[in-house]
């Protein structure tokens, strides 16, 4: 082997007046950073392994350990920049191409951080939550032109099946696969318990969580892992995913080391085999195309069930919204450029794609303007990472929000973006069963139902500051915002005036 | 019970159908109709005329023979069944199969069999007795493709691009030449007794559909294709 170029990019400081030697670290540690050493009666470190994932500095009793960012440094070149330059170590010594985790890093702007909302002052009084009644429940699916009565005032015509969410606010889709059994139970019985969606991601469904179908999406990808018509009818919606914000234009690859027994069961694959996802679904060129897909899950389900079709926000994504619409989905769902992913290359996941803001702008207004509007539900996803992010969202134009990363992170996750190499450990990210079980799964339910609960509490104070007692009322409402620090071009894709306006 | 699908649309026809008692149906006249056989449960079907697109998707537990030509994505991510065309299939015939069984007298179109897997006892199957277009089981995980090439004459029945990405499964070609053209994830070699052994089931159910007498079938040799690797992924990438 030659020189190693790779300096490790933390440091492992450990207060030896703290440590007691209990080895919690060294036992915690998946990457086998700690060690002890008999001789000299100590704990070491090899720091060229680790994640900077916390879990040693989270579990160690005496608050003995901290990671550090490494203060060593090339010679600072602000065009070549120190990871720029480790990353082309890397391709050189390896030959291959970067693959990375979790959502794009990068310093690009973030458009819900300039954007701001409006409260009502003296006229049009604000409501309080507390007082009132806040309407955050939402229906997803294609909305009927006009609706017909009997005498009796009881509706005739029949609608189109509908998810009904109590907060505007869903699990975005997530394999079991690249994340454990415990973290799907949790999103499962999360959703359940709040009364929104988790969603199977392209993985299939175990027969253990069929309980939760009401609250499940089933997802149907290019490979069609696990997919058959019991798979079809559990959930109360299914997705066809054409794409996916981190990784816009590829597909996936589960490698067959994670393909372990009961995930084998579930995509319905031979233990140890690879899965791929092909880039695009072979049998979908065009809307025509899809068209069929979607009609044949409604064949399968005697239409009883809404189809979403999800989407990578690219530079077209609207006039591809507006086909979807025509494709006879009922649901789009569009996923940002900083979305996550259990793996995609580097290179994809950093440079392909549009942010989630300008898309969303940009889809729900063609859709108006084209008078398509009701025919489809949106859902956005790709870092919507509060609360406010959602309120925003929704006076954009969406019907509600998927949230992967923020519900990953409710479940313990650290962002070390590790996950494609399967040891994640807070048992997250992983199939090795030692790991899986640091995840508890009435913890992390717990835990998210927490979330969704301190959020839609936060959405009702929000709407109320407005004036606004309904999503309905917030959906589209554009003049609830203002940017700050924005081009005039940028202002108008989003549709909004500039604070002071 | 025989249904007649004269001006009937799709959605209206696979409604009487699913309603339909009997164990055995007969749709007549059919003309174009999409996803027939998809979401019914249990049935022997039979069927005269020219199916629309999508026959059979996530096909469960039904055989339906087709007495005329198929369209496109016959059999798309089918469970189990049988399918029978006495006639030639469109494009993306068997997508991402897993289960069950295709069999075709005449040509397929392209993309067959892309993305065909197995799963412990499901082993799907699809055989084609006529030529078949380009990208024949691209990113083929399980379950075997066999092209028979009747009429291909001293051209091999396959397309191009024949198996990229192929990471399980078997394909066996009756080709008077090697087929060429062939990704580096994939190897041929001329079939030996043991495919042979594995194929002839398949032969005789092919000629026992069709009538067909299996002499025929045995003046060119078969060839077959199989994968490189397991993981033909597993060196492209190398993480941090």
């Amino acid at each position: 082997m030659g020189i190693q170029y790779l300096y490790p990019e933390f440091e492992v400081h450990r207060n030896f007046d703290r440590c007691i030697k209990c080895r919690v670290c060294e036992r915690q540690c998946s990457e086998q950073v700690h060690y002890y050493d008999e001789e000299d009666d100590i704990m070491r470190a090899d720091e060229s392994k680790c994640v900077d994932c916390q879990r040693c500095v989270t579990m160690c009793p005496t608050r003995a350990l901290k990671i550090v960012k490494t203060e060593n440094t090339f010679r600072p070149n602000e065009n070549w920049h120190q990871n720029t330059i480790e990353e082309i170590y890397r391709q050189a010594t390896t030959g291959g191409a970067l693959l990375s985790s979790m959502g794009n890093p990068k310093d690009y702007p973030s458009y819900w951080d300039r954007i701001l909302l409006n409260a009502s002052q003296v006229t049009n009084p604000s409501i309080d939550p507390l007082r009132e009644p806040m309407e955050t429940r939402v229906f997803l699916g294609k909305k009927p032109h006009d609706l017909e009565f009997d005498s009796h005032g009881e509706l005739i015509s029949k609608l189109p099946p509908q998810i009904e969410l109590e907060v505007p606010v869903m699990f975005s889709a997530m394999s079991f696969g690249a994340i454990s059994e415990n973290a799907h139970k949790s999103l499962a019985r999360a959703a359940t318990a709040c009364g929104t969606c988790y969603n199977t991601g392209e993985g299939g469904l175990n027969k253990s969580l069929y309980p939760y179908g009401p609250n499940t999406i089933v997802q149907v990808a290019s490979g069609r892992f696990g997919v058959h018509e019991d798979y079809l009818k559990a959930g109360c919606a299914i997705e066809i995913k054409m794409g996916q914000g981190a990784k816009p234009g590829i597909g996936g690859h589960l490698p067959g080391r994670k393909i372990g027994p009961k995930v084998a069961e579930t995509r319905m694959i031979p233990e140890g085999s690879d899965a791929i996802s092909p880039a695009p679904h072979h049998d979908i060129y065009s809307i025509e195309d899809l068209r069929q897909l979607v009609y044949s899950l409604k064949e399968a389900t005697n239409y009883e069930k809404p189809v979403i079709v999800k989407i990578a926000a690219v530079h077209n994504v609207a006039a591809i919204a507006s086909g979807i619409a025509r494709s006879g989905a009922d649901i789009i769902a569009i996923d940002g450029f900083r979305g996550g992913t259990g793996a995609a290359p580097t290179r994809i996941r950093d440079n392909v794609g549009i942010p989630i803001e300008l898309a969303l702008a940009a889809v729900d207004q063609r859709l108006r303007d084209e008078k398509i509007r009701n025919d489809i539900s949106i859902v956005v996803g790709g870092s919507i990472r509060s609360s406010a992010d959602v309120v925003k969202a929704i006076a954009l134009g969406a019907d509600a929000c998927y949230i992967g990363t923020a519900a990953l992170i409710a479940l313990g996750c650290h962002l070390c973006r590790q996950c494609s190499r399967g040891l994640c450990n807070w048992g997250i990210a992983t199939q090795r069963e030692d790991l899986c079980r640091r995840l508890n799964p009435d913890i992390g339910t717990e835990h998210l139902v927490n979330l969704l609960t301190a959020w839609n509490n936060e959405i009702k104070e929000m709407m109320g500051g407005m004036g606004i007692n309904s999503i309905e009322a917030l959906r589209g409402n554009r003049l609830m915002l203002r940017g700050v620090g924005m081009t005039e071009k940028e202002l108008e894709i989003l549709g909004i005036k500039h604070a002071g306006e | 019970m025989i249904i007649d699908a004269t001006n009937k649309y799709y959605k209206q026809l696979n409604e009487e159908i699913k309603h339909t008692q009997t164990h055995d149906i007969t749709v007549k006249n059919v003309l174009g109709q999409r996803y027939i056989g998809t979401g019914v449960k249990d049935k022997k079907m039979t069927v005269y005329g020219t199916p629309g697109n999508a026959m059979g998707a996530y096909l469960d537990n039904i055989d339906i023979e087709v007495f005329g030509n198929v369209q496109d994505a016959v059999g798309d991510t089918m469970n189990d069944g049988h399918i029978v065309v006495h006639g030639k299939a469109g494009d993306t015939l068997g997508y991402a199969m897993r289960g069950g069984s295709i069999y075709v007298k005449g040509d397929a179109g392209y993309r067959v069999g892309i993305h065909m897997k197995a799963y412990q006892d499901k082993q799907p199957v699809i055989v084609v007795g006529g030529c078949v277009g380009s990208f024949l089981g691209e990113y083929q995980a399980g379950g075997t493709i066999l092209v028979l090439g009747l009429g291909s004459q001293d051209s091999s029945p396959i397309g191009n691009y024949c198996g990229t990405g192929m990471h399980g499964g078997n394909m066996y070609i009756r080709s008077a030449v090697k087929p060429e053209f062939l990704p580096p994830q994939v190897s041929i070699e001329l079939c030996d007794s043991k495919d042979m052994a594995v194929i002839q089931p398949l032969i005789d159910q092919f000629c026992e559909y069709f009538d067909i007498k299996e002499d025929i079938l045995r003046d060119k040799p078969y060839y077959h294709i199989f994968p490189n690797a397991d993981n033909p992924y597993k060196s492209l990438y190398t993480s941090y």
